[in-house]
């Protein structure tokens, strides 16, 4: 398995290994707690991993690990399960209202296991 | 200003709404002599086969107050008072006389007899109803729309039926004789006996002193327990006469071209008035007078300049329409017997201008022709006679009007497509009206609305090209099982929220097993991948199925051992069931282990499925019920549970008329009757209530089945992604009629793939919680977080109301770009 990475390796992050790369479903979230933090991790099509801020910040929920997930203009995104508000994996802008955004963390796979930095 | 209106039919109540919309001031009191509201009598026909009085009822507008049951004896013009049989007297500052007309009885010997009857009234058809049974034969005499109309009832009514025709052929003022001839032959196909050319010398009774037979100037007698005079009709001008107002010399009270009468305070319209020369007894024009005589009392300058008396109509089976002129310097003639189609259109004499145009058996050209009478030909003549919906874009001038009932042009549709930025059929009709009436323009709306500019996009969303009744019928012959095979050969990307909860209720409805089967799972939405309704909070809400609203105490006391011991709020639903809140996902595989454990099963709400089947308590227990409303309720439950559809699905049973299960205000309903069932399809609650429509009554308890079948898969098939049964009954071409060609009578030749789909469903439905229970792959998904499992979800919090839990509210913190 080659080791996925969806953003620049920072000089010393702290990784916190969260589950096997095998439970997570091809364009399918799950949510982790890591440092008190939710985090809601994604596995897309082609098999890269992204990461976002759990809160939903139009309803409030702590949900978007269980939006669907796809693209937008070729775009992968996730859809908020509450109001279906769209943001982009890559940037966690929502495509809904570009001044609204959730936080993304780096995230990738360490012999077969992910991992995630929140610091 | 006091404003008194005598008469209640459908143009005094078109005024009334008319002044009420328009924001009148004064007080509006309406003057019935029918012992009830003003109703549909345009639809009067329907209440034999099924609708009820309310159905048919107007709404009364706000404000305005009906004297009932009390008929205007007298105007009393100097004093300004109408006085009621009663005797009671009602001041007025203006006066509407909306009195109607009387239908018109020839002085025949015999037409007093017990078992002689006219049509125009719910107690007229009342009457005919109980006249009936066990009467044998019926005769109409009169064979114009409203004699065929009266035909169709006693036809419906189990009657030998006979209609006698004084003229040579039947609807003389709406057909020639060709079109004449083929509509008999349409109707005899039928089994009703015609007899053109034929006067009536004598009704004579029986032993019993009531009707028995009719007696021909040919001296042929025809035997029939029941007649029904349908020979036209006068107008009641007699309260005008009496007080002194000019009245035509055939009758009609006389009015100007604002509808008013020879005293300035006096309003005649509807069919009691002569306006131009003219009475006029189509809705239609009737409306238009109404709408005139309102802007006039509001201080308009509305002018009536006489109407469209064009006609498009179906009668017993056989579209018949007539517009323009019946006569013409030339004409194009279009005859097939075999197929049973008769059209003609009438041409001036230099072949430029079209003059009118009649239709039998096809009357396709009527909405595309109507508008352009007295204007230039669209095309040449033998093309325009197959004009009709999807044919050639015929270019319509602006003032062509459009719809008739209601008065609209073609440039009033189109600039309100313009200014209000409408985008579709139902945007029009709110805005401008056209098309509420008899709907026969609604394929022009549509074409008016691809016209104007307006992208009437099928397409799904940016993945797929396709709508979503084409891409089930892609996914159906093609014989595609995953989305990804799906959007790689016809669509691009990778999906999004809205296609792929769509392709997997596609795959659902083909039966493609588990919903959380492999890849299908990624597709669902967070509902159908928890098989639970997500909250405001997050968790997630439980309901078992408890089928037609019936339940055991011990099941009872089942759900309530749960919500006890996991805390649950417990609430009654609108559907007879019991919905269990605030559950976290990694309580749902606990809590339904005990369900399933008990004999539940997941009752879908978190579905686009069958929800419920409500149902009253039925022939059981209930002194009133006609049939077991229950039994049948959990047979249709069962037989319906688990089957994935374009939107949710509502259903009801009522064990009698009485209706206590709200049936017409599903997606179908049933309603016992003493023969058997009624099923009423397309109702909805919700945002935009809607009653359902009568499919087809007194079924056998198979029929019943079958037609719920037919129906639930034709929508399943065509239905537009979140589109109701409501909305996509009034989206179909061709509506109720088209509906109940395809699934009654296979017009599309696709009932047996029909039934064969809903057997596959029967047949493979399996519990989509006990297969997850069972299933430790699909039990993975339950947990708040994959690193720490038995961590419960820390955002999630409650407090305490009226003795339950209760969501804690969650301050937003939206997090800037």
């Amino acid at each position: 398995m080659t080791v996925l990475e969806t953003a620049p390796l920072a000089g010393r992050r702290e990784w916190t290994q969260v589950c096997p790369y095998t439970e997570l479903l091809p364009e399918r979230g799950v949510a982790v707690l890591v440092d008190g933090r939710q985090v809601a991790v994604f596995r897309t099509f082609d098999g890269a991993l992204y990461a976002l801020g759990n809160h939903d910040p139009f309803s409030g929920a702590y949900v978007l690990s269980r939006g669907i997930v796809g693209t937008r203009n070729g775009e992968p995104t996730v859809a908020s399960p509450m109001h279906k508000q769209v943001f982009s994996l890559v940037t966690g802008v929502s495509v809904d209202d570009p001044d609204i955004a959730v936080p993304t963390y780096p995230v990738r796979v360490t012999d077969g296991n992910v991992e995630v930095s929140v610091a | 200003m006091r404003l008194v209106v005598v008469g209640l039919g459908p143009t005094a109540h078109r005024l009334t709404e008319t002044l009420v919309e328009r924001g009148f001031s004064g007080t509006i009191t309406v003057m019935g002599e029918e012992p009830r509201p003003a109703y549909d009598r345009v639809a009067l026909t329907s209440y034999l086969s099924g609708r009820t009085v309310e159905d048919l009822t107007y709404p009364v507008p706000d404000g305005v107050t009906l004297r009932l049951g009390g008929r205007v004896t007298a105007i009393d013009r100097e004093r300004r008072t109408v006085t009621t049989e009663a005797g009671e007297t009602e001041p007025y500052d203006v006066l509407v006389l909306a009195t109607g007309s009387a239908p018109f009885v020839p002085p025949v010997p015999g037409r007093d007899l017990p078992g002689c009857f006219v049509y125009r009234t719910i107690e007229d058809l009342d009457a005919i109803r109980e006249a009936s049974r066990g009467a044998g034969a019926g005769i109409v005499i009169g064979g114009g729309l409203l004699g065929l109309e009266a035909a169709d009832a006693l036809r419906g009514l189990g009657l030998e039926t006979h209609v006698v025709e004084m003229s040579k052929w039947l609807m003389p003022r709406q057909v020639d004789e060709g079109g004449g001839s083929l509509l008999r032959h349409h109707i005899e196909a039928l089994g009703l006996t015609i007899h053109t050319g034929a006067g009536v010398t004598a009704i004579e009774a029986g032993p019993d002193g009531r009707v028995a037979r009719l007696v021909k100037p040919d001296g042929e007698v025809i035997e029939a327990g029941v007649v029904v005079f349908s020979a036209g009709v006068r107008p009641r001008d007699e309260l005008a006469r009496a007080c002194g107002l000019e009245v035509g010399e055939r009758g009609g009270v006389v009015v100007d071209e604002g509808m008013r009468t020879s005293d300035p305070r006096v309003y005649a319209i509807g069919e009691c008035a002569l306006a131009g020369g003219m009475v006029y007894g189509l809705v239609g024009p009737c409306f238009a007078q109404a709408e005139v005589a309102a802007d006039r009392i509001l201080g308009g300058p509305a002018v009536f300049e006489g109407a469209d008396m064009s006609t498009k109509l179906k009668l017993l089976g056989v579209e018949v329409a007539q517009f323009g002129a019946m006569s013409g310097a030339l004409d194009v003639t279009y005859m097939d017997p075999v197929a049973g189609i008769y059209k003609r259109l009438f041409i001036s004499d230099d072949a430029k201008t079209l003059l009118g145009g009649i239709c039998v058996g096809d009357a396709g050209p009527y909405s595309a022709l109507r508008p352009f009478v007295g204007k230039a030909l669209p095309a040449a003549p033998h093309d325009l006679l197959f004009a009709g919906a999807g044919s050639a874009q015929l270019d319509l001038p602006d003032d062509a009007q459009v719809c008739s009932c209601n008065n609209v042009t073609k440039g009033r549709i189109c600039s309100a497509i313009a200014d209000k930025g409408l985008t579709d059929v139902q945007g029009i009709k709110d805005c401008t009206r056209a098309g509420t009436t008899c709907g026969s323009c609604v394929p022009m709306l549509k074409q008016l609305l691809v016209t104007s500019g307006v992208e009437v996009s099928k397409a799904l969303c940016e993945h797929f090209t396709y709508s979503r009744a084409e891409l089930f019928d892609i996914v159906l012959v093609r014989g595609i099982t995953t989305f990804s095979q799906l959007i790689a050969e016809h669509g691009s990307g990778r999906g999004c929220d809205i296609c792929k909860p769509a392709v997997a209720s596609i795959l659902a409805s083909l039966g493609n097993g588990h919903i959380l089967d492999g890849e299908q799972a990624a597709l669902q939405d967070t509902n159908d991948h928890f098989l639970a309704n997500i909250q405001k909070n997050g968790t997630y809400s439980v309901v078992p199925r408890i089928p037609g609203g019936e339940i055991t105490p011990e099941k009872l006391i089942v759900i309530g051992e749960v919500a006890r011991d996991f805390g649950l709020y417990t609430k009654i639903t609108g559907g007879q069931r019991i919905d269990l809140l605030g559950a976290r996902v990694e309580q749902l595989p606990r809590i339904w282990r005990r369900l399933v454990d008990a004999g539940f099963e997941s009752g879908h709400a978190y579905g686009k499925a069958l929800r419920t089947v409500k149902s009253c308590v039925g022939s059981t227990w209930c002194r009133y019920g006609v049939q077991d409303s229950v039994g049948l309720a959990i047979a249709l439950e069962l037989r319906y549970r688990g089957l994935r559809s374009p939107h949710k699905l509502k259903a009801a049973v009522s064990g009698c008329a009485r209706e206590c299960a709200e049936a017409r205000s599903k997606d179908f309903g049933v309603i016992a009757t003493e023969q058997g069932w009624n099923l009423y399809v397309g109702g909805n609650g919700g945002f935009r209530p809607r009653h359902a429509d009568l499919l087809a009554a007194d079924l056998s308890t198979d029929d019943l089945v079958r037609a719920i079948d037919r129906f639930l898969m034709f929508y399943i098939r065509t239905a537009d992604r979140l589109q109701r049964t409501a909305a996509w009954l009034e989206s179909l071409d061709g509506g109720l009629d088209y509906l109940r060609a395809v699934i009654v009578d296979d017009s599309l030749g696709i009932c047996a793939d029909l039934d064969a789909q809903m057997e596959r469903h029967v047949a493979t439905y399996a519990d989509e919680w006990r297969a997850a229970i069972e299933d430790p792959e699909k039990l993975r998904r339950f947990v708040s977080f994959v690193n720490a499992p038995d961590v419960p979800d820390p955002s999630i919090s409650f407090e305490t109301e009226r003795d339950q839990i209760k969501p804690v509210f969650i301050p937003l913190e939206v997090a800037p770009r």
